[in-house]
């Protein structure tokens, strides 16, 4: 493994950190106040601060820094998380992923935005600190015009550290057998300790059993040591990183001397449960044995204590490993062809004459469902929460509101919903558009809102949740709603209805759906750039998914996609067209209909229009257009599927006849062979032969020539 | 040093002769991946009339080309006698319709004469030299050639 690859799995869990982070700290604003959750916040920053020190990210390292150095302040109690708190948290966590990215990618960050944040971050760490907690007292600010100069070792100057008065902590360790089995040695990591400043080791023996009960492989003995520093308390945990899993360790700073307070002076205290027993300090030879300890018991941290637990309850309950994403679709592709191979078995055998088939039959069957097991069980190995995704969201929502002045909240719903994760990478752009949109557009501006006596700040929620073996993601804001009489303004301006022409509310509010058109007067900077939710309802559309909207005037609008849960597999109509069978993309289809002979209305020379309730749809003749054959077949002995197109309108496509529904496993044509006009993919049905997937926009496309007048009009509406 | 390398080192080649009508012709065993069965094809819209359509190996969707069509021949009309020669050909893998398999050769460059002076299709763009074996005539195909000049007429 050379050192770019290792780089790579630090960025990778860099990625990781900063998703918890996020998580941790919009808990935080949400009220959460568990230890554990500031802990976890803390965590991540330390992680990363950590690596990217390992690959001299020293950019990302100092911002790491500071902030975690206010965190600390966080979860040592002196800095309250107020909701001022965690904005100026949820920044920071933005720039941390900036300077990340950019060290992954290169490129540059804002340098004033995160200069500004250090500038906070630091006032943060600053300004709560005199107050109450004792640590802060003694600790003076660099440039507090009282300061006073304090006799310090000068033996580790070049380590600058920002503590620069000596500090005592108070830390407890208690090995577990577990320490010793893996081969650790409490000596060693007890020098280590030693080395950072002045340290008082106590050996504490209480545990210790009679020589009977002895298990000469237990652990039983126990260190209390008050360490006299300058050193920061996460450098006395960094000793015992490796060994933090198999010992009891708290670290307590006690009260912070701001001068080298004589070891002496302290009185011997109160040993509480503990006695204190003379040690062999040979093996400490750099320990400098003086007084007891001023404390020998401290109250346990709890905080750090519920941690360890914290992790190691994590650590039980899922491990995790990381696979190359190629080996798990291969295996997605065999097990593809396993279901053929049973599909076509299976056929093979109902065909045979063979006299036991009854016996062939039950094993048949068993080997169906564990085939149908073994394929949702592979399926889920790609399947991935949506919540990366819409953690992002939550950046994006809080830099729009910042630009347009407005206060919005997200709710974010079902964020653990599993969705395969092609399908979870081809979300991020059209919901981050959506975002911007409902933000932008949706949302009224706080005196607006004030005015139409709703709350200030406007709510948008992001819901994901499962359905019928599909995945709905809904984005909701409380805003204006659709305007309609504008939208039908602009239509009507941009040509695309006819002044006097009748529309339904929901047949207004899918104009916005429409190639170029923008509801907002001025184009602005956040939704402007050029896409508009024609976009967003073709991508979604490319994910086999659909997009409705609906909206209510002054509570809002909800636009809902539905999404396939794979892009391995498509749910397809089997239909014959010309003696061939093809697939046709159910999220294509609006309805299947049986032409009647009187419904067919011949236009032009060749063109022929199809009434349905009214409006006039042309008809396409599958076969024809893919020239499987050369006459026109009789629309009135076919079936007509009526589907949705590019542009929002509709066509009925003729094929002969349905001959069911099924899910099927889409196989590339390309891979092989070229890209065929009309046609989207292949597939393998269940006697072995290969069907091709109908591509329904290039179908469509490749009849508009003779039918581009028809698609201006009305039906243009989708 | 395994069959493979003794040859190389030796100027051997390997090819696969096979007959369509009553021509024999062979392609270098290299390229060839199996030979196998003819199967019903799915028809292929708006494609060239020597592509006979797709067929199933083993989950892949593999093109099967009528040779003796691509060749400037008369259309095959395939049945459960014909063979299909898998072949890989640049990155793709295709399937060749020919009557039948006839023969493994073992040649040296010596054995193959160069392409004699005819004004055909076929000379120019696929033959790759004559082979004289046993007093029959066998003419050597790239492939390569062939599926490059296919792929451009299927766009």
């Amino acid at each position: 493994m050379d050192m770019n690859e290792i780089k790579e799995i630090f960025f990778q869990e860099c990625e990781e950190q900063l998703a918890e982070l996020e998580t941790g700290l919009l808990a935080i604003n949400d009220g959460d106040s568990d230890p554990e959750t500031v802990n976890a916040v803390f965590r991540a920053v330390h992680s990363i601060k950590g690596g990217a020190g390992a690959f001299a990210l020293d950019d990302l390292v100092a911002f790491a820094h500071v902030f975690e150095t206010t965190l600390d302040c966080v979860r040592s109690g002196q800095l309250e998380p107020s909701a001022d708190v965690v904005k100026v948290m949820l920044k920071s966590a933005d720039v941390l992923a900036d300077l990340t990215y950019a060290a992954r990618d290169g490129g540059s960050v804002d340098k004033e935005r995160s200069d500004a944040l250090l500038v906070d971050l630091e006032a943060l760490a600053r300004g709560e600190k005199p107050g109450g907690a004792p640590i802060a007292a003694a600790q003076p600010a660099p440039d507090a015009p009282d300061f006073e100069p304090v006799p310090f070792s000068f033996d580790d100057f070049d380590d600058v550290e920002p503590a620069l008065a000596a500090e005592r902590f108070t830390v407890t360790f208690r090995p577990r057998a577990e320490l010793y089995a893996k081969g650790n040695e409490a000596a060693l990591l007890l020098r280590d300790l030693a080395k950072l400043g002045e340290a008082t080791i106590r050996c504490n023996t209480q545990e210790l059993p009679d020589f009977d009960a002895l298990d000469p492989e237990g652990a039983y003995l126990a260190w209390d040591i008050v360490l006299l520093t300058e050193k920061s308390e996460d450098d006395i945990r960094a000793i015992f990183e490796f060994a933090e899993w198999d010992c009891t360790f708290e670290v307590t700073s006690g009260a912070a001397e701001t001068e080298a307070v004589p070891v002496a002076e302290c009185e011997p205290a109160e040993a509480g449960p503990m006695t204190p027993v003379p040690f062999d300090m040979t093996a400490f030879d750099a320990i400098i044995e003086s007084a007891p300890p001023a404390e020998a018991a401290v109250p346990a941290q709890d905080a750090f204590v519920e941690r360890r637990q914290a992790d190691r309850r994590a650590a039980d309950a899922s491990p995790t490993i990381r696979v190359d994403l190629d080996r798990v679709d291969r295996l997605i592709n065999l097990v593809g062809e396993l279901v053929i191979n049973q599909a076509m078995l299976a056929q093979s055998v109902n065909e045979s004459t063979s006299s036991d088939r009854s016996a062939i039959n039950l094993g048949l069957e068993e080997l169906q469902q564990l085939t149908r097991e073994i394929q949702d069980s592979v399926m889920a190995i790609r399947a991935q929460p949506v919540k990366p995704v819409f953690q992002r969201m939550s950046r994006i929502v809080r830099e729009i509101a910042d630009m347009t002045s407005k206060s919005v909240r997200l709710v974010t719903e079902g964020e653990n919903t599993e969705v395969d994760k092609t399908v979870i990478d081809k979300l991020a752009e059209p919901l981050t558009h959506m975002i911007r949109n409902a933000v932008d557009h949706g949302l009224e501006t706080p005196e607006k809102r004030l005015a139409a006596g709703k709350p200030e700040e406007g709510t948008l929620r992001l819901a994901a949740k499962h359905r019928s073996g599909r995945i709905v993601i809904e984005i909701a804001d409380d805003g204006a709603g659709i305007n309609r009489q504008r939208v039908r303004q602009k239509a009507i301006d941009n040509g695309l209805i006819s002044p006097d022409a009748s529309l339904s509310d929901e047949e207004v509010d899918n104009l916005i759906f429409h190639p170029g058109f923008s509801t907002a007067d001025k184009i602005s900077d956040i939704s402007g750039r050029g896409v508009g939710m024609d976009v967003v309802k073709r991508s979604i559309q490319q994910l086999g998914g659909r997009i409705t909207i609906s909206s209510t005037p002054g509570q809002g609008s909800i636009f809902t996609m539905s999404l396939p849960l794979t892009l391995a597999v498509l749910d397809g109509m089997v239909v014959t067209v010309a003696g061939q069978t093809l697939v046709v993309p159910l999220t294509a289809i609006v309805e299947t209909l049986q032409p009647e002979a009187s419904r067919i209305h011949r236009f032009g020379a060749g063109q022929r229009l199809i009434s349905i309730r009214d409006m006039f749809c042309p008809l396409i003749d599958v076969g024809r257009v893919l020239s499987f054959r050369r006459d026109q077949a009789d629309p009135a002995a076919s079936v007509a599927l009526l589907v949705e197109t590019e542009g929002g309108g509709q066509r009925a496509l003729m094929v002969d006849a349905i001959q069911g529904q099924r899910q099927v496993v889409i196989k590339s044509l390309e891979a092989n062979y070229d890209h065929v006009p009309g046609i989207a993919a292949a597939t393998i049905l269940g006697d072995g032969r290969v069907a091709l997937i109908l591509d329904v926009d290039a179908v469509v496309a490749g009849t508009r020539g003779d039918a581009a007048k028809p698609e201006l009009s009305l039906a243009a509406v989708g | 040093m395994n069959q493979l390398a003794k040859n190389q080192a030796d100027g051997i080649r390997e090819l696969i002769a096979f007959r369509i009508g009553d021509q024999e012709f062979c392609v270098d065993i290299m390229s060839v991946r199996e030979i196998r069965g003819w199967t019903p094809a799915t028809a292929l819209p708006h494609s060239p009339g020597f592509v006979l359509g797709v067929i199933n190996l083993r989950g892949a969707v593999l093109p099967i080309i009528d040779l003796s069509s691509r060749l400037g021949m008369k259309a095959a009309d395939p049945t459960a006698r014909h063979v299909i020669i898998v072949a890989q050909v640049h990155q793709k893998v295709v399937g060749l319709l020919v009557d039948a398999v006839s023969d493994i050769l073992s040649v040296t460059s010596e054995n193959i004469q160069p392409t004699p002076e005819v004004s055909s299709e076929l000379d120019k763009s696929f033959a790759r030299g004559v082979l004289a074996i046993e007093g029959r005539m066998i003419c050597l195909i790239e492939l390569e050639a062939l599926f490059r000049a296919s792929e451009s007429e299927a766009a």
